[in-house]
Formats: C-alpha cells, structure tokens, sequence
C-alpha cells in the first residue's frame, strides 16, 4: 500500500495507505503506486484521485496550488487548498 | 478617613472590575485552545516546505539567473522589518515585546549605516513604532482577530511583499512575531524571510530527500524553486501570525488572571478598612450616648 498524505496550510487533511493516487502535476496527470521512484513536481489546479483499492471508483478531492514529493516514505501532496 | 459610603462605591466598583477581567480571562482560555490547535495543525506544512526548500537550495546554484528570492540583490542596504502584533491591547506586555524587539534591532541597524524600513501587521505595533521612526514606514495592515485569519490573508501580504522586493524597495526583510512557547511564555523572535537564509532551517529537520541522484523533477529544480519560494514567505507568515494568534491569547490570560488577583486583594483590604470605619462610627456613636446618659 501507498502511504498517502495530504496537507494544507490550515491543517493535515489525509494521512492514509491507499493503492494508488492520480495527481495533477503541472506538465501532466501522473499515477503514484507504491515504491514509484523518488519524485517532486509542482501542481496545477486540479482533482486529485484517490483509489482506495484497485477496483474501486476513485474519491476526487480539488486543490489548488502546491506540489507533491515521492519519496521513500510515501506520497505527499502540499496544496494551498484542498476541498 | 474615607467616608462609609465611599469605601462601599470604591469596593463596588472593583468587584465589577474583577468580573470582567475574569470573563476575559475565560474567553482567553478558550480561544488559546482553538489557537494553539491552529498552531499545531499548520506545523506539518510548514516544516515539509521548509525541508523541501533547503533540500533544492542546496542542489541549485547561486547565480545571476537564480530567483532574486533566494540569492538576494547583491546588496545588504536596506532592510524591512516586517512587524507582526496585534490590533488589541489588554494582553499584557505581548505587543510591548515585540515591538521592543524590532525597536533594539532597527536602533542596531540604523548605528551601523543601514537603512530600516518598517511594515507592521496590527495596529500595536505600529502605534508604538511610529512613534520612533515616523518616516521610516512603508506600509501598515490591521488584521483584526488574529484568530480569524486565513491563509488566504498571509498570501496576500506576502505577494505584495515579494512585488515590493521584486520592485526593489529593500534587500532584506525580517520577520517579528512572538513565538509561542508555552501559556506562561512566549518569546519575541527575529526571522529572515526574504531572501531565504540557509539558517531558516530548523535543526533536526531532516531533508526529506536523503538520496538526491535518484529524485525526478518536474519541471526542473529551479522552475520548482521559482515556484515555491513565494508560497514559503507566505507559508512563514502565515506560521508567525498563527503562532502570534496562540501567544497572544496566552499572554492576554496571563495578564487577565494576575489582574483578577490584584482585585481579589484590593477587595479584601478595602473590605477591612470598610469594617473599620464601620466600628469605628460605631463606638464614636456609642460614646456619645454613654457620656449623654452620665451627663445627666
């Protein structure tokens, strides 16, 4: 499982293992799975997905500004602001 | 001696006093929790900007291209002090600390040739500092409740103070705010916000991204360092006005507390001068119909 977090200025919205997370980076939508490679992309506004499971429909969250980091540890997601 | 009526008034008067200093000490303690929980809540952000930006600082260099943000104008003339208090008083020497603070470090600045600029957040400080350095000031902003602020506001008088940096207006800013240590203490604190200091990073923070070779970026370092640095002064900024939020109420509560004490003590030594004075009339009267009856 993916270890997903989402923060914003005003609080930690999500901090969860999850199977896959679609973030809306700046030069494009990218999937994030367990053990993806160490990564840093800013992020436009935009949904991001969050599969719990792999078969499940996604839950969508919006946010706004920000940038995510992969690294060993997990996915985190800074938005400015997350609905 | 003051008269019996009087002295009743006088302890009237301090009773109401000390009702109203103990409601605003309750009111104080609950909005503490709701600010210092704030505090909290802002930390984790806070800290990963933080470690990310010391982490693509470090891999980035210095040069002329390089954001004015992180490598500074090339100049050491001018600084701004960005003054963060209050708009209310009645929370004891909060306000004063700060602006004490930031007082002593212009006093400093200005001795060695510098030019200070002042902009204050909160109507305290710039009453206090406006009196020292009247033509020093840029800028004011009166936030209102410190509680209520959104990160939206801190962004806010964070692009304008990365336009005014960009237009040249000064070469380095400081932050004073009060950082909150703990209900009984809250410390007065410098912090250079602009451009970032390799110091701004706490010790312990490790950098998130121990294993820099194998790290994609997208778009590049520095497109992502251009792109988070302002949001990092607004991010400080934010952190100094919520941790100015969480002081404040303590310090307000403190200063209530003591306050309500102080008229706990006044009542009770009025109360017994009161007593007295009753006895006091008591024998006199006492006296004068004993004499009158032995008279006749």
């Amino acid at each position: 499982m993916l270890h997903f977090e989402l923060v914003t200025p005003e609080r930690l919205v999500r901090s969860e293992d999850v199977h896959m997370v679609v973030v809306p980076g700046t030069e494009g939508d990218f999937g994030v799975l367990e053990g993806h490679a160490p990564l840093m992309s800013t992020i436009r506004d935009g949904n991001l997905e969050i599969y719990k499971t792999g078969a499940t429909t996604p839950e969508t969250i919006r946010i706004e500004g920000g940038f995510a980091e992969v690294n060993e540890r997990g996915l985190t997601v800074l938005a400015e602001k997350a609905e | 001696m003051a008269s019996l009526k009087a002295l009743k008034v006088r302890i009237n008067s301090v009773k109401s006093t000390q009702k109203i200093t103990k409601a605003m000490k309750m009111v104080a303690a609950a909005k503490l929790r709701r600010a210092q929980e704030a505090a909290e809540a802002g930390r984790p952000y806070a800290q990963r900007l933080e470690s990310v930006v010391a982490s693509l600082a470090s891999k980035v260099t210095v040069s002329e291209s390089s954001p004015k943000l992180i490598a500074g104008t090339g100049k050491d003339q001018v600084h701004l002090f960005v003054v963060a208090t209050s708009d209310k008083g009645l929370a004891g020497a909060f306000n004063t600390n700060i602006a004490r603070l930031a007082r002593r470090r212009a006093q400093e600045m200005i001795a060695e040739g510098k030019t200070v600029k002042f902009y204050t957040i909160g109507r305290k400080g710039r009453a206090v500092l406006n009196r020292l350095f009247p033509k020093s000031f840029v800028h004011s902003i009166e936030p209102g409740d410190l509680g209520k602020l959104a990160f939206a506001d801190a962004r806010g008088y964070a692009e304008d103070l990365v336009a005014r940096y960009e237009a040249g207006e000064f070469d380095v800013a400081h932050l004073f705010y009060s950082h909150f240590k703990s209900v009984l203490t809250q410390e007065p604190t410098e912090q250079q916000i602009i451009p970032v200091a390799p110091s701004s990073v706490p010790e312990g923070t490790v950098p998130s991204t121990a294993a820099p070779a194998a790290v994609i970026y997208e778009p590049d370092e520095e497109a992502i360092l251009a792109d988070l640095l302002p949001r990092n002064v607004a991010i400080q900024l934010f952190r100094a006005m919520r941790e100015n939020a969480a002081s404040e109420q303590g310090s307000k509560m403190t200063a209530m507390d003591n306050a309500t004490r102080n008229a706990g003590d006044l009542i009770k030594r009025l109360s017994i001068q009161y007593n007295r004075a009753r006895q006091a009339a008591i024998t006199t009267e006492l006296v004068e119909i004993i004499s009158g009856a032995e008279a006749l």
